[in-house]
């Protein structure tokens, strides 16, 4: 399955780096959301991945079946404070709308 | 006796800690402010008396603290004489400025502002001279450079307030940073950057092969702290500051600070033919110029401004010479000078206070009016141009005894004693000037105030200086010997030359100097007074040659010209860009690594790639996994991935113009990265990333509402420059993503060798008391980290809070969306007219169940919870679940039915979680234990049976108010916008009303 989920995790950050590098501010949004999710699966996929081994001591097979639980901590925290940032992305965005009344990123149409 | 180390700490502190409360108190409490800075100033003055016994007899009193004393840097103050002298000139004109400042601010400026900077001036300036560390002295002296701006641009509604301060402070920070860049050569050659250990290296500094880097670096800091030619421009302009601050900066202390480092540094730099060669004919220069310049001012203060360059210029100069009895002469004249030109500041400030004008021409005839400022004045100007009797004669005698001296054998030498005669003549020249056209003559007219003399607290300052100007002059063995001798001991110490202070030394040729000096001064003055006081600005020859404008075209070029070409070379006001410049460093600094590999060239990498390949993928092993890196294929997960991707491919093909769309698509790729942490074995991810989902769609849906139409093609699109860029940005997604997906199955199919999270599992139950170990190292092993994460959250929370109570719609926002104008039509043809016509009917089914299912969720987010230590669910989890029970409550009834019913307070769920969290984690540190330390064991629950009740427990509670208190304020922030746009709109129709109504009547 390896090769699935590199390709996954590529095809998620290629999408949300091209939606990054558009004009309108929703296009950023929604990019550095697929980005988040890359991002968040590439941290845990560090740990390997393994089926079948959630990390509680008390399952069969013993401490040294389980999955590595550290990339899933660190992950864990990082999807809530991915939604935050999007939360506070999204009111800047409607924000910089309502005084420049455009949706541009870079808040005039005139935009490269 | 109290302890030394203490009371040198203390003083050091104390101008700082008097600063701090002097700022924070009230406008108009002018008088406390004054007493508190007065008495500030004494306390430091009687701490300098308290030390002079052990002064006077030699000691240098030091006081330690470490600092960083893993780089051999301490925090170290010590008092020798010379410090020690320049503690009292510091402290004591310091007292006597407050105490002129008092009365010649006036009660419009701010009072607690003014003392502020000048207490805070004062401890950087004691901080200069009472270092024991060479780092900590520049650190001071850059110090000094800051409260000089905020001082000298204290009036800052002026135009050349700012400009002057600014020139000020560019010129001597430059230097400053010169200066710490030779000190640390300095440290660097002797080894060390302790005061002691330097001054005792003798010639070492000399004779190292970088010497003349470091001194020409220290020249500069010295040079333009002490306004020496060239770079005297700076100070003339900063004349603009309120008198008391240039009698207080400008004379005795902060010009001074450039000389005093000069005699500080002289036992172990003087030494050499570069030093005489770099610091004499500066000073000469600058005496000289200084002195010419002057006579030509027509400006009270300006005047003194020359006066004090080319002062300062003669104390260089006899610093360059490098004999001892030229430093003896330097000390003294750095201690007459002070006393003599802050007195005459302080009364050209009188004058200026009581007449209005400081221009020379408009004045005169002034000592009917004011007998008493005139009669200090004139003590104070005969010091300053060297008359007998008074201090500026001794210093001056001595200045000209050492020119006759041969110091280094060359024409320069020999003609200093004439250079010093005619500057002494002119200095004569000026002083006379000052008396005679401001006091004397014919008595001016149409001066803007009635002059007089003023109140007897405002001239005390200055007839004290005077005074002690006069029994200088007259006694100075009595007076200033002792006071002079410590400093001098401070400096040369066992080189201390014979000297004599007697006003008396026979005919010698320094008194025919200063017989020439006097008469020939007299004479320039009586030649040059028709010029003076006609319409001509300045001297006649060197009016053309402007350190100032050539400073200002400098700066012109480097801050204007210069930054506006870098700007438009390499700056951009389009975040487009920016972010293109951004994406395109990441992927280059990660190829980097296989580009620098010097074996890597693309051929061999492609070839690498189809081996591998071929061995791999294309064998019919890897189906059933015989390659043992590479995981069986599952059909179900990569059919979970086809929709992910292709979700996530629309998602950014959509995310223009169709939005809803394109949020859909990504709700799909989230939920097949969901599945994918499920997959494999973390189910807290799972949920996690399940309940993120559904608030962050929510969230985005309530965001959708104030973005504009969008159902035409914007028209730029089509063009060929558009298309372009669209394909380069392509081209940029396609290798960041394939870099990323090589990178990922480069780290997927390596061998995971051992990592601390075995160890984890490990001590996660008897340790943390937990099962699920994720769970316990979020709130155990690594909790001090989720505190961390949790404050962010709420931050953000507050912020976008924050941001939204300011939040204007654009105007085409302010209409409701059609499909609810429509809903509303349809509803008011049917049914009779309500409140809240909306949620009248809107969603009805869904509205039951929903309220049906809010005890519900509840319950399971408790469950969630309270499981979370052993089994899949946590804080986190538990909080998003009972911030999801209120949102879709929200959604159901309406942001008005739900806060009828019920009472959130999202931001006090916020501090409480904070709260709770930091509280827990607290709760360790009376058993001993460090901050979050967890303590667990079972306790028997009813219903629940038997729990494991960790301390982690309470943490974990916190984690969950303030997660929900986060989720549920950023969304009905965002939900409420559309509440207040009605409301807004309702006061702007009201208002427009009323405005037609009027335009009617009328």
């Amino acid at each position: 399955m390896e090769p699935v989920i590199a390709i996954a995790i590529g095809v998620l950050t290629g999408s949300g780096v091209w939606l990054v590098l558009r004009p309108r501010t929703f296009q950023v949004i929604v990019g550095l959301s697929l980005i988040s999710y890359a991002v968040n699966l590439f941290i845990f996929s560090m740990g390997r991945l393994k089926v079948g081994a959630p990390t509680f001591t008390e399952s069969p097979g013993g401490a040294s079946a389980l999955a590595d639980p550290v990339p899933q901590a660190l992950v864990l925290t990082a999807i809530v404070i991915s939604f935050a940032m999007t939360a506070l992305l999204l009111v800047v965005t409607i924000a910089s709308r309502g005084l420049t009344g455009s949706d541009h990123v870079d808040g005039r149409e005139d935009g490269l | 006796m109290p302890d030394a180390k203490l009371l040198l700490t203390l003083m050091l502190f104390l101008p700082f800690a008097s600063a701090a409360i002097t700022a924070l108190m009230p406008a108009g409490a002018r008088n406390s402010v004054a007493w508190l800075a007065g008495l500030t100033a004494l306390a430091i003055f009687g701490v300098g008396l308290w030390a002079a016994p052990e002064i006077y007899a030699g000691a240098v009193l030091r006081a330690q603290h470490a600092w960083l004393p893993e780089y051999g840097l301490n925090f170290s103050i010590r008092l020798d004489g010379f410090a020690w002298a320049f503690t009292m000139i510091i402290s004591g004109i310091g007292a006597l400025v407050v105490l002129y400042a008092r009365y010649y601010m006036s009660p419009d400026d701010s009072a607690p502002r003014f003392h502020a900077f000048l207490l805070g001036f004062m401890g950087a300036m004691l901080g200069v001279v009472i270092s024991g560390n060479l780092i900590q002295l520049v650190f001071f002296w850059e110090l000094t450079s800051l409260f000089s701006f905020l001082l000298i641009a204290y009036w800052h509604h002026k135009d050349a307030a700012r400009d002057g301060a600014r020139m000020a402070l560019t010129v001597t920070a430059a230097g400053g940073l010169c200066l710490f860049a030779g000190m640390l050569i300095i440290g660097h050659i002797v080894g060390s950057y302790e005061l002691d250990v330097v001054l005792s290296s003798g010639r070492t500094i000399v004779d190292h092969a970088m010497y003349p880097a470091a001194l020409v670096l220290v020249a500069f800091g010295a040079l333009t702290k002490s306004a020496q030619f060239p770079f005297h421009f700076w100070l003339p302009r900063a004349m603009t500051a309120p008198t008391p601050v240039s009698a207080y900066l400008h004379s005795a202390t902060m010009v001074k600070a450039g000389v005093f480092l000069l005699a500080r540094m002289w036992p172990v730099m003087a030494a050499s033919d570069y030093w005489f060669w770099i610091f004499t004919p500066v000073g000469a220069a600058t005496l000289l110029i200084g002195a010419f310049l002057a006579m030509f001012q027509q400006d009270l203060k300006g005047l003194l401004a020359y006066s004090t360059i080319s002062h300062l210029g003669l104390i260089v100069l006899l610093l360059g010479l490098g004999s001892p009895l030229a430093a003896v002469a330097a000390i003294f004249h750095m201690i007459n000078h002070a006393t003599f030109k802050a007195s005459l500041f302080m009364a050209a400030g009188i004058i200026d206070h009581e007449a209005g004008t400081r221009d020379i021409r408009q004045l005169g005839g002034l000592y009917r009016a004011m007998p008493i400022t005139a009669t200090l004045a004139m003590v104070a100007a005969a010091a300053m141009a060297g008359v007998p009797l008074l201090n500026g004669f001794l210093s001056k005698e001595m200045f000209f005894a050492e020119t006759i001296e041969t110091h280094v054998d060359s024409a320069f030498d020999h003609v200093l004693p004439y250079l010093a005669t005619l500057a002494g003549m002119f200095s004569v020249a000026y002083s006379l000037r000052l008396i005679d056209q401001v006091f004397f003559g014919p008595k001016a007219k149409d001066l803007p105030r009635k002059p007089h003399d003023p109140a007897i607290w405002m001239l005390a300052p200055a007839a004290l200086l005077a005074l002690m100007c006069l029994l200088v002059g007259v006694f100075p063995a009595w007076t200033i010997s002792g006071f002079l001798s410590a400093a001098v001991f401070g400096v040369l110490g066992a080189l201390t030359p014979e000297y004599s202070l007697a006003v008396w030394h026979g005919l010698t040729p320094a008194l025919l100097m200063s017989v020439v000096a006097l008469g020939g001064g007299t004479l320039t003055y009586l030649g040059l007074k028709d010029y003076l006081s006609g319409e001509v600005e300045g001297p006649p020859l060197l009016r053309r040659l402007s350190g100032r404008r050539l400073f200002e075209r400098a700066i012109a070029m480097l801050s204007w010209r210069w930054a506006r070409v870098l700007e438009e070379l390499l700056g951009t006001t389009h975040l487009q860009s920016q972010l293109r410049a951004l994406v395109i460093v990441m992927v280059l600094a990660g190829c980097w690594p296989l580009l620098a590999t010097a074996a890597f060239s693309p051929a061999t990498a492609l070839a690498n790639v189809g081996a591998w390949l071929g061995s791999t993928w294309l064998s019919p092993g890897w189906l059933t996994s015989s390659v043992p890196m590479v995981g069986m294929f599952d059909p179900a997960l990569v059919l979970v991935w086809a929709v992910g991707v292709a979700c996530a491919v629309g998602a950014a093909w959509q995310a223009k113009y169709h939005r809803l769309v394109a949020l859909i698509l990504m709700g799909g790729s989230g939920l097949a990265t969901s599945i994918t942490f499920v997959w494999y074995s973390a189910p807290d991810l799972a949920l996690t990333q399940l309940l993120v989902e559904i608030v962050t769609v929510v969230l985005i849906l309530l965001g959708l509402r104030w973005m504009p139409r969008r159902d035409e093609l914007i028209a730029d699109d089509q063009q060929t420059s558009a298309r372009l860029r669209r394909l380069r940005d392509l081209f940029i997604a396609i290798i960041a993503g394939g870099g990323v997906a090589a990178l990922a199955f480069g780290v997927l199919t390596s061998e995971l060798t051992a990592t601390i999270g075995d160890e984890m599992i490990r001590r996660a139950y008897p340790e943390g008391g937990g099962h699920n170990v994720v769970n316990v190292i979020l709130v155990d092993f690594r909790g001090f980290d989720t505190l961390g994460e949790i404050i962010v959250l709420g931050a953000v929370a507050i912020t976008v809070f924050a941001l939204l109570r300011r939040f204007r719609p654009a105007r085409d926002s302010f209409a409701a969306p059609d499909q609810k104008r429509f809903q509303i039509e349809y509803d008011s043809i049917r049914y009779a007219p309500a409140k809240d016509p909306i949620n009248a009917h809107y969603m009805l089914v869904q509205g039951v169940i929903i309220r049906l299912l809010f005890p519900v969720i509840c319950a399971m987010a408790a469950f969630l919870f309270m499981r979370g230590h052993d089994l899949p669910g946590g804080g986190f989890i538990g909080g998003l679940t009972f911030a999801i029970a209120f949102i879709l409550q929200y959604i159901a009834g309406g942001a008005r039915w739900v806060e009828d019913r019920l009472v959130v307070l999202p931001v006090r769920w916020i501090g409480a979680g904070i709260l709770l969290a930091a509280a827990t984690g607290l709760g360790a540190v009376p058993f001993g234990r460090p901050f979050l330390t967890t303590a667990f064991r079972y306790v028997e629950l009813p219903l629940f049976g038997k729990t494991p009740m960790a301390s982690a427990l309470w943490f974990d509670l916190g984690v969950f108010a303030l997660v929900f208190g986060a989720t549920v304020l950023m969304l009905i922030a965002i939900a409420h916008q559309s509440i207040r746009v009605y409301r807004t709109m309702e006061k702007a129709s009201v208002r427009e009303k009323a405005a037609a109504r009027n335009r009617g009547d009328a």
